[in-house]
């Protein structure tokens, strides 16, 4: 079976997928034992499943193995714990940015990968970048609020 | 050849090994009735045929996981016990035991608080168990805002039970007098000082064997030191750092990974199977029990694939009446029976001073649409099957599936864990079926997750709900004769039925429910008469189930709007007009709450000035009470609406919320804003499509839902009542969303929106 070399959370890991074609979402979940990244849609359409690509956010849903080799893949766990949460986990804590939680990875990795190119977006900045994200929850107000709590720190 | 593909020897077999059964003898198949079958076999055949490639050799037996019995020895699930609710562990923490989930709705921190209350510990020492039927009693399932107001108070009542016993050990212990004592950081304490003794010492580890006492008293609400504080939600951390389980997250030793193959029309019979379509993928096995089919696989990629590739032939199928234009068809159904709902106060049908309106309303098919699919593990094992779901009702599950599977409920455990969010009842019942179905057939733990076109597609939706408003003005702008006619489909006793066991031709019961869809469909407000007339139909296009505030909705949608175009045509403003309806000092509250929230300046609807361009923008009101018995609010909202393209921006939604006593106000606000934004998303943008055979609206792109940009800023205020009994939250709020955006757009431009969704072209039109 092919083997392929991946680099998650600064870890070097070699998993074994007998399709170049597997998503990376099933590849963390399933060989990985990395579950902060969802499976939504499967369809690049709701952002559950996003990670960080080279510090980008991108969708592991739509995102084969065989492209994932060599470059650096950041998912939630790579962030921080709920003992010691990064300033953005802490934030969504703080603001109780979650009702069901299913999304909120996702959201994270989105809006880790907007700060990380500009650190104090507007309001409209982050709506823009989260966009692609959906909450079926409803906790949009939230999210937003963690989100610029941090930009504004 | 009468190995199968379960065994050992990794030969490959000539054509392929199957197994069939009929589907009421799938108890053990794999020791059973095994034998190869020809393909002609396969098709002539029904029962279950399970078709393996054996490619690498055969899977692994079995092995880990404990088998589950369905009841614990010593465990009491006595609602009347108290230790049904509570246990009082060695170290003087606290476990809670309740059949209520918090499907993210902040249900677990709101009721330690409750219990932490009574029992004078810290909450930090309370941890709950939810919706395991070996653990939990049977309080019924999570649904119509029950989980505070049944859950909780029944939790509450037994720790205050918990509470006079723990004071009458504590006062033999203490050699003091029970009224000379108080529970307070885990122990029991003279009030006047002085050392106490903690919980621990007194019960530690033991039962309490105890009724709950109805009567024992509960702490004085003045005195609340927990209840009304904004405390966070345990579970939060754990979801925003990716660590909570969610049952899409759980594995359990063995497991394997199957999709299910629905047909591409909804009542359409599988004829035959092309199982070479997925051979070359590698240990993926096809099993089919009637027109139940299913790809299985270690690796669930590989199912997904051999889901994605499988080639089956289905009969033709076209039984559905189409989405386009469902409005007549729902009118033209056939009608089980009428029901008159309300009917007070005498009509006075020919007085001329009344000036009389007609008006109809139309709330469309809706998914729950979760953005996780549904999905569940089941492990049938003959000395104890488990389940793990993230249904509501993990209870009334065990019920069905013990009947319909034939499995003893006592050697069958279902046991909630969180997933996504699932507003009632979305697919989670059928996946946990279709797993124990596969569980049940392949003798191995199957977890069974949806794709995101079978959660769209498949899941038991919110039925569409027409109705007819009539009423008049009288010359001093009241109420006249307010007549409300609604077209919704009849409850039929039995459990919904469930798609897998319906398609293995299992037998089941066919009820029909979709909650209780009539409530609120009468005005709130002072009138001459009130007639509700319900015209039950026999059905509703697609199954329905219980979509988050079940028919208030748009009950509430119809009765508000209404309100508000009796208003316009009285010329008087719509707070005004409400104020004038109402004496509930409650309600009174809520809506000049709102009013004032939102800057409402009071003058009659349409706006005679609305800003300039083509960018209108209004003002809208809308009231209601939850049930007619429940919560109060008043929702206002502020809008542009772009004339031009038919946009509508909800700038600003000012909420005023009484749900009587406020256990956790940031938990409630929570439930309060989520209520509002997936509400006003339902009314702008979602509609289930279907044609003759199928669902048509199956994704993200087909299904839009409100995102980012279009979040408006909401404002929530809480009117807490400490002394009043709480009701639940996680619906009320939803109730008056899409008539006060429906009246803020025609304050705005004029035009009455009364069919949902408010798309661009119905603004426009
Ligand atoms: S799961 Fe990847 S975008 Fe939805
Ligand atoms: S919190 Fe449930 S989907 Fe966002």
């Amino acid at each position: 079976m092919p083997r392929y070399a991946l680099r998650v959370n600064g870890r070097a890991s070699t998993v074994d997928c007998w399709d170049p074609g597997e998503p990376l979402l099933y590849v963390l979940r399933n060989k990985l034992g990395l579950h902060g990244a969802k499976f939504g849609c499967g369809l690049g359409q709701c952002g559950a499943c996003t990670v960080l690509i080279d510090g980008r956010a991108a969708r592991s849903c739509m995102t084969p193995v065989s492209q994932a080799v060599g470059r650096a893949i950041t998912t939630i766990e790579g962030l921080g714990t709920p003992e010691r949460p990064d300033p953005l986990e802490a934030a969504f804590i703080t603001e109780q940015a979650a009702q069901c939680g299913y999304c909120t990875s996702g959201m994270i990795m989105a809006a880790k990968s907007l700060l990380q190119q500009t650190s104090h977006p507007t309001p409209d900045q982050v709506k823009q970048a989260l966009a692609a994200n959906i909450c079926r929850c409803g906790t949009h107000t939230r999210i937003l609020n963690a989100v610029l709590r941090v930009a504004k720190a | 050849m009468t190995s199968t593909a379960f065994n050992k020897r990794g030969a490959p077999p000539p054509r392929f090994n199957a197994l069939r059964a009929t589907p009421f003898g799938l108890a053990a198949p794999l020791r059973g009735a095994a034998f190869s079958v020809t393909r002609r076999d396969f098709l002539r055949t029904g029962g279950v045929v399970v078709v393996g490639f054996a490619v690498g050799g055969g899977w692994p037996r079995r092995s880990g996981a404990q088998p589950s019995p369905g009841t614990i020895a010593g465990r009491s699930l006595d609602p009347r016990d108290v230790d049904s609710f509570l246990a009082i562990q060695t170290d003087g923490s606290v476990t809670i035991y309740t059949s209520k989930v918090d499907v993210g709705t902040g249900l677990r921190i709101a009721m330690s608080q409750m219990a932490a209350e009574e029992l004078g510990i810290p909450i930090d020492r309370i941890t709950v168990v939810e919706g395991d039927t070996a653990l939990t009693p049977d309080q019924g399932g999570t649904g119509g805002s029950t989980g505070i107001p049944r859950g909780a108070v029944e939790v509450r009542q037994a720790a205050a039970t918990a509470r006079e016993a723990l004071l009458t050990l504590g006062a033999e212990h203490l050699k003091r007098a029970p009224a000379d004592l108080t529970l307070d950081g885990g122990e029991v304490r003279p009030v006047s000082g002085g050392p106490g003794v903690a919980i621990a010492t007194l019960v530690g580890g033991k039962r309490l064997s105890l009724r709950v006492n109805p009567k024992a008293p509960l702490k004085d609400p003045t005195r609340y030191a927990v209840v009304g504080k904004p405390l966070l939600r345990p579970d939060v951390p754990a979801k925003c750092t990716g660590q909570h389980t969610y049952v899409q997250d759980h594995t359990v030793p063995g497991m394997l990974h199957a999709r299910v193959i629905r047909p591409p029309a909804i009542g359409a019979t599988l004829v035959s199977v092309d199982e070479s379509s997925v051979r070359n993928l590698p240990g993926v096995r096809v099993v089919r029990i009637e027109s139940f089919l299913a790809v299985v696989a270690d690796d669930e990629w590989a199912a997904v694939r051999a889901a994605r590739t499988m080639k089956a032939t289905w009969s033709e199928w076209s039984g559905l009446p189409g989405s386009e234009g469902l409005d007549r068809h729902v009118r033209q159904s056939a009608v089980e029976r009428d029901e008159v709902l309300v009917n007070r106060g005498n009509p006075s049908r020919d007085r001329p001073d009344v000036k009389r309106l007609t008006a109809t309303y139309w709330w469309p098919c809706q998914s729950h649409a979760s953005i996780g699919p549904s999905c569940a593990i089941a492990d049938f094992r003959a000395e104890g099957t488990t389940i793990w779901t993230a249904t509501q009702g993990t209870h009334g599950m065990r019920a069905s599936f013990s009947r319909v599977f034939g499995i003893p409920a006592d050697k069958l455990r279902v046991i909630y864990l969180d997933g996504s969010g699932s507003y009632g009842g979305n697919g989670n019942d059928d996946v946990a079926a279709d797993a124990l179905l596969l569980s049940k057939t392949l003798a191995r733990p199957v977890r069974v997750q949806w794709m995101r076109q079978d959660e769209h597609g498949w899941d038991p939706k919110g039925p569409p709900q027409l109705l007819d408003v009539g009423g008049g003005i009288d010359a001093q702008g009241r109420i006249v004769d307010w007549e409300t006619q609604m077209w919704v489909p009849v409850t039929v006793p039995g459990g919904r039925p469930l798609l897998g066991v319906d398609a293995a031709a299992i037998p089941q019961p066919h009820g029909q429910s979709s909650g209780n869809i009539s409530q609120n469909g009468d005005p709130p407000y002072a009138a001459s008469s009130v007639r509700v007339v319900v015209h039950w139909l026999k059905q509703t296009p697609l199954r329905p189930s219980n979509l988050r505030a079940p028919g208030k909705i748009g009950n509430v949608f119809a009765v508000e709007s209404f309100t508000d175009e009796l208003a316009a045509a009285a010329g008087i403003d719509a707070v005004e007009f409400r104020v004038r309806g109402l004496t509930d000092p409650r309600a009174l509250d809520v809506i000049k709450r709102a009013a004032a929230m939102i800057g409402w300046q009071s003058r009659p609807s349409p706006n005679p000035r609305p800003a300039g361009g083509t960018r209108l923008v209004g003002r809208g009101m809308a009231y209601a009470r939850y049930k007619q018995a429940e919560n109060y609010v008043a929702m206002a909202m502020d809008v542009e609406v772009d004339r031009s393209t038919g946009r509508i921006l909800v700038r600003r939604v000012a909420c005023a919320h009484d749900c009587g006593l406020v256990i956790n106000p940031d938990g409630l606000r929570n439930q309060i804003e989520g209520s509002i934004v997936q509400t006003l998303s339902r009314a702008l943008r979602e509609e289930v499509t279907f044609d003759r055979s199928r669902v048509t609206s199956v994704d993200w792109a087909s299904y839009p839902v409100l995102r980012f940009p279009e979040a408006p800023g909401v404002e929530v205020a809480l009117i807490d009542r400490p002394t009043l009994p709480p009701f639940g939250a996680g619906e009320a709020s939803t109730a008056p969303v899409a008539a006060a955006l429906g009246n803020a757009v025609f304050d705005a431009t004029g035009v009455r929106l009364r069919a949902v969704p408010f798309t661009p072209e119905r603004v426009k039109a």
